[in-house]
C-alpha cells in the first residue's frame, strides 16, 4: 500500500461493558476485570449479557435520546469522546468533508420488536405502530444520529458485516480516505443488540448461547467447558486521517493502519473456515508489507463457541507456527460478544500496548481446551513484553465474511 | 372534563415528547410550534399519545386544530365528553 496515503488513528472513544473510557477499560483489562451482567430477556427470563452504563445525556439531548435508538446513543457517546480526544477544533472543521462508517452486526431487531409487543398490547392494531420506526431501522440509523447530533455533513453510512463490522467499519473508512473521499472520518463498529430477543432465542436454539452460575465466567474461549457466546452492547469509534493531514495540525497519532483483509467463506452460513481465515490473515500481513513474526499481538476473534474457536486456532497455528514472539489472547473473555462492536472494542482494547508493552490475557480458563493452545495464548493474566509494534485484529462473522485488521505503533519502520 | 383539564392533558403529553421544554412559560392562545421546538414528527406523537392513553381519534384533515393549547381543547373537549359519557 506505499503508493497510497498512509492512514493514522487520531482520535478514540468508546462504551464497553467495563469502561467507557480507553483508560478504564484498559486498566480493568489488565486487571483481570469482567463485568457480565444478568439481564431479562423478553420472553427468555434471566440471561448473562454485557451492559454498558455510560451517560447518555452527556452528548444528547432528552429528546434526541427518546426519538433516537439506544445504538444511535453509544455511537453519538463514543464519536463525541473520540473527538475530545483528538485536539480536532471542531468549529473549524469542514463538516462537508467528515465521513462516518459504522460497522453493524444487524440493525432494526431492537425497534421491530418493541414495536410488535407494542401493539401486542393493543389487540395487534396496527394504528399503535409508532411513526418512529422507519427512522429508527433504516440500516444507517447509528450513522445518521451521529451526523445530526455533530453537524456533520459527509458522507454517512453503515457497513453491515455480522460480527467483522467493527474491522470493517475502519477498512471502509481508510478506503475512503484513500480514495480522497473524505478527509476526516469517524470509524468503527456499534451494537444495541442485547435488547432483542431474537440474537438470544438465535442462539440459544443453535446451542451457541453461554451461561454460567457466575455471568463474569459465562463467556469463556478457549476454555474446555466453554458452552457459547455472551451478547453484549458497546461501541468504539476512531478517528481517522490521512497522515499528511495529521501531521499538518500536529495531531496526537494514536497509531497507524499497516494493513488489511475482508474475504469469504464460500462454504457454511455459520461454522467458520480455517482455510479462509487463515488467507485473509496472510493477505492483511501481505498488503501490511509484514512477515506473521512482525504481530506481537494477535487478538482473537473466538467467542467461546465450541467449533468456532478451535476453528481459529487452527488458522492463526497455520499462519504463526514459529513465531515465538507472537502473543495471542482474547478481549471477549472480559466483555463478552459486542457483536457489530466487537473488532473495533477489542482492537482499541490492545491499543494501549504500544506504549505500556503490556498484553492482557484472556480470562477465564479453568482448563484449556487441548484443541485451543496455542504457544503465545496469554492466559488468566497479563504479561509484559519487551515491545508492541504491530497488533492483528481479527474478526469473523456469520455468512463467512472474515477480516483481518493490522495496526502499527506510529514511528516505527 | 374542563377545557383547562384538555390543556394539562395535553402539556402531560407534550412534557414526554419534548422533555427538554420548559413548559411554564407555554401561552394557550399561541401556536405550539412559534414557541416550543416541536416539528411534523412531534405532533404525530400527541395524535398517538391521544390515541393510545385516551382513546381519543384525531383524523388528518383535524390535525391543524391542535395548533395552540386553545385550539386544542376547544378541538378535544367535545371529544373527551363524547367518550366519558359512553
Amino acid at each position: 500500500m506505499s503508493s497510497k496515503p498512509r492512514i493514522v488513528i487520531t482520535g478514540l472513544g468508546l462504551t464497553a461493558p467495563n469502561g467507557n473510557s480507553l483508560p478504564e477499560f484498559r486498566a480493568n483489562l489488565l486487571a483481570g476485570k469482567a463485568r457480565i451482567a444478568e439481564i431479562e430477556v423478553r420472553h427468555m427470563g434471566k440471561h448473562p449479557a454485557g451492559v454498558c452504563d455510560f451517560d447518555e445525556a452527556k452528548w444528547q439531548k432528552r429528546k434526541e435520546i427518546r426519538n433516537g435508538t439506544r445504538v444511535g446513543s453509544i455511537s453519538i457517546f463514543c464519536a463525541r469522546e473520540a473527538l475530545g480526544s483528538s485536539g480536532l477544533d471542531w468549529d473549524k472543521v469542514d463538516k462537508s468533508r467528515v465521513g462516518v462508517y459504522l460497522g453493524i452486526t444487524e440493525h432494526g431487531n431492537v425497534e421491530t420488536e418493541n414495536e410488535i409487543f407494542n401493539i401486542s398490547q393493543f389487540g395487534n392494531d396496527t394504528k399503535y405502530w409508532t411513526h418512529h420506526h422507519n427512522p429508527r431501522t433504516v440500516a444507517n440509523n447509528p450513522a445518521g444520529e451521529v451526523t445530526m447530533n455533530m453537524g456533520i455533513t459527509g458522507p454517512h453510512y453503515t457497513i453491515g458485516a455480522a460480527c467483522a463490522a467493527g474491522n470493517a467499519g475502519l477498512i471502509q473508512a481508510a478506503q475512503m480516505l484513500q480514495l480522497g473521499e473524505v478527509d476526516l472520518a469517524f470509524a468503527g463498529g456499534v451494537s444495541e443488540s442485547i435488547h432483542t430477543f431474537g440474537i438470544f432465542a438465535g442462539f440459544k436454539n443453535q446451542g451457541a448461547l453461554g451461561a454460567h452460575e457466575d455471568p463474569n465466567k459465562a463467556s469463556r474461549p478457549f476454555d474446555k467447558n466453554r458452552n457459547g457466546i455472551v451478547i453484549s452492547e458497546g461501541g468504539a469509534i476512531y478517528i481517522l486521517e490521512r497522515l499528511d493531514d495529521a501531521l499538518a495540525r500536529g495531531a496526537p497519532i494514536i497509531a497507524e493502519i499497516a494493513g488489511w483483509c475482508i474475504n469469504s467463506d464460500a462454504t457454511d452460513a455459520v461454522l467458520p473456515n480455517p482455510e479462509r481465515q487463515a488467507e485473509c490473515v496472510q493477505m492483511a500481513l501481505k498488503r501490511a508489507g509484514m512477515k506473521p513474526q512482525d504481530i506481537q499481538i494477535v487478538s482473537t476473534h473466538a467467542t467461546a463457541t465450541a467449533l468456532g474457536d478451535i476453528q481459529e486456532c487452527t488458522a492463526l497455528r497455520a499462519v504463526f507456527a514459529g513465531c515465538p514472539e507472537t502473543k495471542v489472547n482474547n478481549t471477549k473473555s472480559f466483555i463478552g460478544h459486542c457483536m457489530g462492536a466487537a473488532g473495533a472494542l477489542e482492537l482499541a482494547g490492545n491499543i494501549p500496548s504500544f506504549e505500556d508493552n503490556w498484553v492482557h490475557p484472556t480470562i477465564n480458563i479453568d482448563e484449556l481446551d487441548p484443541e485451543c493452545d496455542m504457544p503465545g495464548l496469554v492466559i488468566n493474566h497479563p504479561i509484559k513484553v519487551e515491545r508492541v509494534n504491530a497488533i492483528l485484529n481479527n474478526s469473523f462473522g456469520m455468512l463467512g465474511i472474515n477480516s483481518a485488521l493490522i495496526v502499527k505503533k506510529y514511528g516505527v519502520a | 372534563m374542563t377545557k383547562e383539564t384538555i390543556k394539562q392533558v395535553v402539556l402531560d403529553i407534550i412534557s414526554d415528547i419534548a422533555p427538554d421544554e420548559d413548559l411554564s412559560v407555554v401561552k394557550p392562545e399561541v401556536r405550539l410550534r412559534d414557541q416550543l421546538s416541536l416539528d411534523s414528527m412531534d405532533f404525530l406523537d400527541i395524535v398517538m399519545e391521544l390515541r393510545k392513553k385516551h382513546g381519543i381519534e384525531v383524523p388528518e384533515a383535524d390535525y391543524v386544530q391542535l395548533a395552540s393549547l386553545d385550539s386544542c381543547a376547544d378541538y378535544l373537549l367535545p371529544k373527551f365528553l363524547a367518550k366519558a359519557s359512553k
